[in-house]
């Protein structure tokens, strides 16, 4: 999106904003801010022991909050008149994403430094940095984070795979709505349900029918979740299967938004099928193929519900990823302070290897596109 | 002399043409066969009884006769229809639970993301050092947040609000789980739209919120429900959270999936059927609205 100096759509202030209008609404805003601040610090007092006085829970601080925020949007028409009237398209979803988002994750920055176990009645016991220094000393975490590198690797076959998919769907077909239709359907399934559908009944070991058709194959005992290296493929190849049509349908769109004069125009200049896809649709693919798998990477990153579902980790970790990881870490353990710790670790890393890749794949894009 | 080597030439070409035929629709049956095999074995198994699936039978009326067990263990066969089911009941529970919440988060995203992403689209913002494109940029930016990150906040947090195990809690999620992809979606809608339209429309008399509301509205419906079913898809599928946030109330079907895998000696025909009932209205809104599916994924991807 590019920055915009000033407004697309202009609009006319009509008519001017009483000075009690203003008055009004100021102390609307006042007063709402007022009582909501009033019974956050009362609750705090309340849970903190400073007092007797307080709710059952925060739930009343939030109704309060809600209130302050509606009367916070109300406000910005009454004061500002047509001006607050943009600024209501933005504000409800920013005010949304903020508690929802940046306050939770300023609580979880204050949980993470902590020894929180939810069951325990000691309650939260602020630790410095002792969960640092186990996370470091956390050889499963690292295990974790490593499956990860190996779960984003094999984004490239399923990229491959779905770029085949995509140009075998844009030939001459006959019923290509219907192929469609069928290549797209794995997206539309819970990963809770592959996980049951393959994952335990197709390959499972005696009765599913892609051990038998291992064992047919000539594979002795076919266990797929024995061995770490297997487990990890079949992981790997389950999600690929839910996911590849979302990299299919993307990539599809692009080949169909692909000029016609630069593809006839290369055959007549007698380009073979290969140097034509090779130098001529590949590179025009390209900004469309890192979008593709970037989204795929960003969703990779959050795979977990196979994982918990099928192999819960096993065996011995080989399986984990780091949100399989901190899921069990709280299941098992119900320590919310460790388990807050690695996911803040985790998205620190992930921020920046997004951010480094996003600019590595913009200056390959350009560099590959410029040629062209 | 030439006559004959032309034959010859489309003749070789003629083979050629048909090879490659043979080759695509090879691989198209390839890979719809590796699309709705699991598919088919799923629901082919939910009609099993013990004998067929120990001895891998796999083509109804063929290897096997199909039988209303599985179904009926779910209460969910012509016979057991008539009777009450305790299973049945819990099963009817989590599906309204899955209805309910994703489709309120994805009403509550497409609205709260379509006023965003118009908003972003026609006024210049100014919030502190944050202009238009920061603003875009921060709501964009919550895709790669990882669930993972928030969910031990959110727990700790909702405990406190007693918002565990509650339709709001959930519904507020799943809202900001998808509030990005909606506003990716329908910022690509409104860029399509000329601002000359509203334009015109102030010019009529109406205020900004007419003009967006009876011009802008009608025309991005499409878009619109693209945005809309893409999020009921993944809230509907969405199982870390409902997993982590809700308990007996507002369990969602994935969760009702999951604690039925995770039981030792499991039936596989029940399971087959569960999971059967809890893919199908997916697999059926896939093949309906198709077009919209697709055209919501690939909104703001190809320029």
């Amino acid at each position: 999106m590019s920055t915009m100096e000033g407004d697309l759509l202009h609009t006319v202030e009509t008519g001017s904003i009483s000075a009690s209008r203003r008055f009004w609404g100021y102390a609307a805003l006042w007063v709402s801010a007022a009582w909501f601040a009033a019974s956050f610090m009362l609750q705090s007092s309340h849970d903190l022991g400073w007092t007797q006085l307080g709710f059952e829970n925060w739930r009343p601080v939030l109704y309060a909050y809600f209130i302050w925020a509606a009367v916070l949007c109300a406000t910005r028409v009454v004061i500002h008149g047509e001006a607050g009237k943009k600024a209501l398209f933005v504000l409800p979803a920013a005010l949304f994403v903020v508690s929802m988002v940046v306050f939770p994750l300023l609580f979880a920055l204050w949980v993470g430094f902590s020894d929180w176990n939810l069951a325990s009645p000691t309650g939260r016991q602020f630790n410095g940095l002792d969960n640092l220094r186990q996370m470091l000393g956390d050889a499963f975490y690292l295990n974790a984070l490593i499956n990860m590198v190996y779960y984003a690797l094999a984004i490239v076959v399923e990229y491959a795979i779905a770029f085949g998919l995509a140009l075998l769907l844009s030939q001459e077909i006959v019923a290509r709505k219907f192929w469609r239709v069928t290549f797209l359907l794995p997206l539309m399934l819970s990963p809770v349900a592959v996980g049951w559908m393959v994952g335990k009944s197709m390959l499972e070991t005696r009765f599913g029918p892609i051990a038998r058709l291992a064992r047919w194959l000539g594979w002795e005992n076919p266990s797929f979740f024995g061995d770490p290296l297997t487990a990890k493929l079949s992981i790997m190849v389950m999600d690929a299967w839910t996911f590849i049509p979302f990299m299919m349908i993307m990539l599809l769109a692009g080949l169909q938004s692909l000029s016609r004069e630069v593809l006839e125009a290369a055959e007549v200049d007698g380009a073979t099928k290969w140097q034509r896809f090779w130098q001529v649709i590949f590179p025009l693919m390209l900004p469309v193929s890192v979008t593709a798998v970037m989204i795929r990477i960003i969703f990779k990153l959050k795979l977990a519900d196979i994982i918990i579902t099928v192999t819960a980790g096993g065996p011995g970790g080989a399986t984990d990823s780091v949100t399989s990881f901190i899921y069990r870490e709280y299941r098992d353990r119900s320590n919310v302070g460790y388990g807050t710790l690695l996911a803040l670790v985790y998205l620190v890393i992930i921020v920046i290897g997004m951010t480094t890749m996003i600019n590595i794949s913009d200056r390959i894009v350009k560099r590959m596109t410029g040629r062209i | 002399m030439a006559a004959i080597d032309f034959d010859k030439f489309a003749r070789r070409q003629r083979a050629r043409w048909w090879a490659m035929r043979f080759v695509v629709y090879g691989l198209l049956v390839t890979w719809a066969i590796v699309s709705l095999f699991p598919l088919f074995w799923t629901i082919s198994t939910s009609f099993k009884t013990a004998p067929d699936v120990m001895k891998g039978n796999i083509v109804p009326w063929y290897d096997f006769t199909p039988s209303w067990l599985g179904w009926r263990s779910l209460g969910l066969s012509p016979d057991a229809l008539s009777q009450t089911s305790t299973v049945r009941d819990e099963f009817m529970h989590r599906l309204w639970n899955s209805a309910l919440i994703s489709g309120a988060a994805s009403a509550l995203a497409v609205f709260l993301g379509s006023l965003a992403a118009y908003g972003l689209g026609r006024f210049s913002y100014k919030f502190g050092h944050m202009r238009n494109s920061d603003i875009s940029f921060f709501f964009l930016s919550q895709l790669i947040m990882p669930p993972v990150v928030l969910a031990l906040p959110f727990l700790v947090l909702y405990k406190q609000l007693a918002l565990l195990d509650t339709f709001g809690g959930l519904i507020a999620v799943y809202t900001l789980m998808v509030l990005p992809i909606v506003i990716w979606i329908m910022r690509d809608q409104f860029a399509t739209i000329p601002v000359e339209l509203e334009e015109a429309a102030l010019v009529d008399g109406l205020s900004i919120w007419g003009a967006f509301s009876r011009i802008i509205v009608p025309l991005v419906a499409p878009g619109m429900v693209a945005a809309f079913i893409l999020a009921l898809i993944l809230c509907w599928n969405e199982y870390f959270f409902a997993a982590l946030l809700t308990s007996t109330n507002t369990n969602t079907l994935p969760v009702m999936i999951a604690s039925q895998t995770g039981s030792q000696g499991i039936n596989w025909w029940s399971m087959a059927a569960l999971s059967t009932a809890g893919i199908l209205p997916l697999v059926f809104v896939g093949i309906l609205l198709e077009k919209h599916i697709i055209a919501g994924m690939t909104a703001g991807a190809v320029k």
